[in-house]
């Protein structure tokens, strides 16, 4: 069922809020992602990206309504949707004290992954993301963009069918961002669903052909990036993200 | 199991790489027995065999002075040096602030003349009391003059306490003798023969001492029995600073977080870390054994003598090991950060180790102090060791005391299971 289902991701009606009303509050939000699609969640710190992140991911708990993700309820069928989805997390989520390869080894084996499906997958991915020079040597020693291709390996190594990706890009060069989206749209091409966010608007620009701006827990405006150009005249999604949000500060405490 | 095979993996290459860790692990626990057994070895010695430095200012001129140090001397306690009599509690005081004696016994100036009036009365109401005619000129005379103990505040009080205790037992002497010469005079109108005072007053019945071993063995226990087991006992509970360390760092660094987005239960962490810190308790053990029987003896330390049922103490081993980890993984999964991990790890121990005997012995400590004791782990763990290592058990003979290490443990286990699932860990 799972995978014949044509949505990757189908939230219906989702009410949310963190004990005693801190933070951001969902109330009836309705969001559905279709199966393959390049998908981009924006809005300014604070607005609730990283929260419905989480309740997609099952890192948070939904206090109503339903997150079907490819068609399981994530509620009911947890581990069964941990094999259907990867998450790269928007801070450093691996051993630091272990290599690129020590980590990959662990992380496959809680994916799921034999041990020759890890070797396999291990030198594939240490390979497209620039890594085998420094396979065996400890992640404590690498630089931010480097850590950043570290904590997509491990996201991609059991070949989810849909990848969530909070801000994967942050801090890092021009190379390392330019290489990290190259390979996400080429995993983008192989069938796997992509729901990122991002600060980096020009950058998720190249990368999204659907988006979704947040605000304050609500979603303000979904379409295709073309047709909200158009529909709001504007010329980037960055003029979009202003014109729909403000540029007042936004402080997220 | 490869999965749980591949954790083990993870969670020994992050131990290994754990420097600071390893050496608060290992490092700071054979420091510890090393220098707590000499210590306790020094003044096993310093009592038993080198004898404790003592200065007598024997103010009294006559013979019942003489007697007091010379029954000093025979206690074979004590090293006596005398001081000129004439010094004052001043400059006695001053002497003793200004070197290392830690003990000055002043014998007052009229202290013959006291015990001789008292034996004299005593003598006379003792015949009397025999329907005999005592001397008619005998009045009450009061008590002797107490002897002054000067000693350095340093000094513990159990050891000061047998100070004490063979200073009684000296001075007793010397009153037993007039007594007994006073008595004999007043019947035979001549003096006690020496043979027949020796005889009277040296007499003393020996005291066999023998130790209450479960296999019947006669060897008393050397400070390495007591040492080794206590402080190896310590060492596992040190385990917190790294593997506490290690369970906060796994949180705040986010691994839970994708951890708990992956098709694996966190119950496989938590057994790896058990089996993998286990291990580590198990060679920890095997380590300070090994220096209390090969390198011990080395240094001049009195060596360490396992105890016949190694098997049994595999097991006491295994299962204090487990509780200590099982306390550890406890303190880390409620602790926000490391800090939190190693203050509050550090210092509980020490609390727990010192309710629970592992400084001060139970036996000597209150009845309240005594129940809480019971609640210690390190307690049992104690209780368990020395089962084997002092009074010769075997395993079955300690499995009352492994119980409540057991059940201690179940409880560390399910408060971290409700920590883990408040947190939405688990």
């Amino acid at each position: 069922m799972a995978l014949t289902d044509p949505l990757a991701i189908d939230i219906q009606n989702l009410g949310f809020h963190y004990p005693g009303n801190e933070g951001v509050t969902f109330s009836g939000l309705n969001l559905k992602i279709a199966k393959g699609a390049r998908f981009g969640l924006f809005g300014p710190n604070g607005a609730g990206k990283t929260t419905l992140l989480s309740l997609m991911t099952g890192l948070l708990r939904a206090n109503e309504g339903s997150i079907h993700l490819l068609g399981l309820d994530i509620n009911k069928h947890d581990k069964a949707v941990n094999e259907l989805f990867g998450f790269v997390p928007q801070d450093f989520s691996f051993y630091q004290e272990l290599s690129p390869a020590e980590n990959l080894e662990f992380f496959g084996a809680w994916s799921g992954l034999n041990k020759q499906q890890i070797k396999t997958k291990t030198d594939e991915l240490l390979h497209i993301l620039g890594l085998e020079a420094v396979r065996n040597k400890p992640v404590d020693k690498f630089s931010g963009g480097m850590k950043r291709r570290v904590n997509l390996a491990i996201s991609v190594i059991h070949n989810p069918a849909v990848l969530i990706l909070d801000e994967p890009t942050v801090g890092v060069d021009v190379q390392t961002r330019h290489a990290i989206i190259n390979y996400l749209m080429e995993l983008n091409k192989n069938g796997t669903t992509l729901i990122y966010t991002s600060h980096q608007l020009s950058e998720a620009e190249g990368l999204c052909e659907q988006v979704a701006l947040i605000d304050d827990g609500k979603i303000i405006v979904e379409d295709s990036l073309t047709n909200l150009l158009k529909d709001h005249h504007q010329d980037s999604l960055e003029d979009l993200f202003l014109n729909l949000t403000g540029k007042a500060y936004r402080n997220d405490v | 199991m490869f999965k749980l095979w591949a954790t083990i993996v993870k969670d020994m290459r992050v131990l290994i790489r754990d420097g600071i860790g390893l050496a608060l692990m290992f490092l700071m626990p054979i420091v510890l027995v090393f220098v707590v057994t000499d210590i306790q070895n020094s003044t096993f010695k310093m009592i038993n065999k080198n004898k404790l430095p003592i200065l007598i200012c024997n103010r009294d001129t006559a013979e019942s002075g003489k007697q007091l140090i010379d029954a000093i001397n025979k206690i074979g306690m004590f090293k006596v040096a005398n001081l000129p009599k004439n010094q004052d509690e001043r400059t006695i005081a001053d002497s003793m602030k200004s070197t290392d004696d830690l003990l000055t016994v002043v014998i007052p100036a009229n202290f013959t003349q006291k015990v001789k009036a008292k034996a004299k009365n005593t003598a006379g109401k003792a015949l009397t009391s025999f329907g005999l005619q005592a001397d008619s000129t005998q009045k009450n005379v009061g008590e002797v003059d107490p002897l002054t103990l000067y000693y350095n505040p340093v000094l513990q009080e159990q050891l000061r306490l047998s100070v004490k205790g063979g200073l009684q037992s000296a001075l007793q002497l010397v009153e037993s003798r007039e007594t007994l010469r006073s008595l004999y005079f007043s019947i035979n109108e001549k003096p006690l023969p020496a043979k027949l005072e020796d005889e009277m007053l040296s007499n003393k019945a020996k005291i066999n001492e023998i130790p209450v071993s479960k296999n019947g063995s006669l060897s008393a226990p050397n400070a390495a029995q007591h040492n080794v087991p206590a402080w190896t006992i310590f060492a596992m509970f040190f385990v917190i600073m790294s593997l506490g360390g290690s369970v906060v760092r796994e949180k705040i660094s986010g691994s839970f977080i994708r951890l708990k987005t992956l098709p694996t239960n966190y119950v496989v962490g938590l057994l790896s870390k058990q089996i993998t810190y286990v291990a580590v308790t198990v060679l920890q053990a095997v380590v300070i054994f090994g220096l209390g029987i090969w390198v011990f003896p080395l240094v001049g330390l009195p060596g360490l003598n396992l105890p016949s049922d190694i098997f049994g103490l595999f097991v006491v081993t295994l299962v204090c090991g487990w509780c200590a980890v099982s306390y550890a993984i406890c303190v880390g999964v409620f602790a926000e950060t490391h800090q939190q991990s190693n203050g509050f790890g550090a210092i509980s121990i020490v609390i727990l180790a010192a309710i629970g005997g592992l400084m001060v012995p139970t036996f000597t400590m209150d009845t309240s102090m005594k129940t809480i004791a019971n609640v210690s782990p390190m307690h049992w763990c104690l209780q368990s060791y020395y089962g084997l290592f002092l009074e010769g058990g075997r395993l079955r003979d300690v499995l009352g005391n492994l119980v409540p290490i057991i059940l201690i443990s179940l409880v560390f286990q399910f408060i971290t299971f409700l920590g883990l699932k408040r947190k939405n860990l688990i």
